[in-house]
């Protein structure tokens, strides 16, 4: 049950400091925040490759590999296209 | 797993991880804020990795899958075009979403012990979340890519169906919890999540999509924190939540500068007529709420003065502070660098130059922000909405390139439209106001814009970006 209380209290951290941190962003990097954002959701990386800490069935096995593949499609590209997208940015 | 120096590793993770996006302040900050963001995802991967380390037998499937997609992933992210963004971070998006689901069931159906009472819950959140997410995505990512159509799809019986599945899927999530194995309960919700995301998805369409984008990013993240649950992962958890009340946060940004509820815009089902953005297309059948005839004669000059391109030109010529206001029709056109490219030739002969940004401008939030940085404006002189409306007045003209529903006074002096309270820019406002749309339809809200019919107003509809490149070399 103390494993639950914990995972609550930094869901609702997290919610709440995200939440401060977020109300902050100026509107100009709106698109720049969302892709990096999605990136982030696409922590579900760690998850798919734990899958690979445990014995697995073949048709198990190719699920996971799946999941490792389209999280990483997310996080590779979420970041490598918010990086670009800043990089336009400019000053004169 | 919860001794002080884990507790410590993963608290420093998540600080790192919250550094970086507290960096989105200027755009130098949050290109340091990316990559901040960046290593402390791959802390957190590694870290758990260290923890719970993979498999030899499964090592090489695991590395083949990561480094294949990533490699994948990164020739797309670094090559594609631009203005194909909103389309790839949909995309983006519904994979992260598959993958929250793909866990989730693995997680659940594997040889693993039996999943408690929380893992599994939190499991049929995953996967619902993720499945729906997933095909939702998929559909918005099409639409923004034009696949398929922009405008809302409705079937018959749409709330009817949705609220079919809903119950649908509570009741396949609750079946999980019956004994034995709770791979076909899963199974089945999955499927019945991946329709409701489509249905949901399909049904809104045009200027709602920056609404429905960061929704969808807020239910992925939902997902992963779900997904963080099921395998008590902390990092998974912060990560998922952040990007959660992110998602959040825009979807209300969005919300609020239409003067929309979210309800109102996903149960809407509203279908407008005319999509402004669409109509190269289609041209719709004429509806109830436009005068057919009037603004149709607008394009013929009644002005005595002739044709609009010269007194476009004059009005350019003269002016000491110009206001550009871009909007969708810009991205569709292509014509953010004949946009930028005319009010660099303006600036340099001593125009004060200045651009309107309207939050929901374009297809997702910021949209016009990053196709104006593409085309190298500083982005010094972008002004969102309140910072810039109330020097509409002092400016000689207004320039508006595309945008139709957000410079529309009807929502602030016509009640009971669907833009009616929506807050807009005061173009109408300024001593000229030059119009680069395509046609004088309605956006798409199908409310007129009186705009055309004021006198001040100088009408160049037309392909933006042929109109642009015919003043600016008027203006040469």
């Amino acid at each position: 049950m103390s494993d639950l209380l914990v995972m609550l209290v930094v869901f609702a951290a997290s919610s709440a400091i995200g939440y401060a941190m977020i109300s902050k962003v100026p509107q100009r990097l709106h698109t720049p925040l969302m892709s990096m954002t999605n990136a982030i959701s696409a922590s579900t990386i760690i998850a798919a490759l734990l899958l690979f800490s445990s014995k697995l069935d073949s048709p198990h096995k190719v699920l996971a590999a799946a999941a490792v593949a389209l999280a990483a499609f997310n996080v590779v590209g979420g970041f490598t296209v918010t990086g670009r997208m800043l990089k336009m940015f400019k000053k004169q | 797993m919860n001794n002080a120096a884990n507790i410590a590793v993963d608290i420093a993770i998540i600080l790192v991880l919250i550094a970086g996006i507290s960096r989105f302040r200027t755009p130098a900050g949050a290109r340091f804020g990316n990559a901040m963001a960046a290593l402390a995802l791959l802390f957190a991967v590694a870290v758990a990795l260290y923890r719970n380390p993979i498999l030899s037998s499964n090592a090489a499937l695991a590395a083949l899958a990561l480094a294949a997609s990533s490699l994948a992933a990164w020739r797309v992210s670094a090559n594609i075009n631009m203005t194909r963004i909103p389309s790839l971070v949909a995309f983006q998006n519904g994979a992260g979403g598959l993958a929250a689901l793909l866990v989730a069931i693995v997680e659940m159906s594997g040889a693993g012990p039996a999943p408690g009472a929380v893992a599994s819950a939190a499991a049929a959140v995953s996967v619902s979340l993720g499945a729906a997410t997933f095909s939702g995505s998929m559909i918005a990512s099409l639409k923004l890519a034009g696949k398929i159509r922009q405008t809302p799809t409705v079937i018959p019986g749409h709330n009817i169906a949705l609220l079919v599945l809903s119950a649908a899927c509570a009741a396949a999530a609750a079946l999980m919890f019956a004994p034995g194995d709770p791979t076909s309960a899963l199974v089945s919700l999955a499927f019945l999540s991946l329709a409701f995301g489509a249905l949901f998805s399909i049904r809104i369409g045009g200027a709602d999509m920056p609404v429905l984008i960061s929704f969808l990013n807020a239910a992925t993240g939902m997902a992963a924190a779900f997904c963080g649950i099921v395998i008590q992962n902390r990092l998974l958890i912060a990560c998922g939540a952040v990007v959660a009340s992110s998602g959040f946060i825009l979807t209300m940004v969005m919300c609020r500068a239409m003067n929309r509820s979210l309800m109102n815009i996903i149960a809407g089902g509203k279908a407008p007529a005319r999509a402004h953005a669409s109509s190269s297309a289609t041209v719709s059948s004429p509806e109830t709420t436009a005068e057919p005839s009037a603004p149709v004669d607008v394009s013929q000059p009644e002005q005595p003065e002739a044709d609009p391109h010269s007194r476009a030109a004059d009005a350019l010529r003269d002016a000491k502070k110009l206001i550009v206001i871009p909007g969708y029709g810009m991205a569709i056109a292509q014509a953010q660098s004949e946009t930028v490219a005319l009010a660099g030739m303006l600036e340099q002969a001593g125009t004060e130059v200045k651009y309107a940004v309207h939050p929901v401008a374009g297809r997702m939030p910021g949209h016009m922000h990053v196709l104006l940085a593409e085309a190298d404006v500083d982005y010094d002189k972008l002004f969102e909405m309140d910072d810039i409306n109330a020097e509409f007045a002092e400016t000689d003209v207004a320039l508006i390139v595309g945008a139709c529903d957000v410079v529309n006074p009807a929502a602030k002096e016509k009640e009971g439209t669907p833009i009616s309270g929506m807050p807009v820019l005061n173009a109408g406002d300024a001593r000229s106001v030059i119009v680069c749309n395509f046609d004088d339809k309605p956006g798409y809200s199908g409310v007129p814009n009186p705009i055309y019919e004021r006198p001040n107003a100088i009408l160049l509809f037309g392909d933006a970006k042929a109109t642009l490149a015919s003043l600016i070399a008027e203006l040469k």
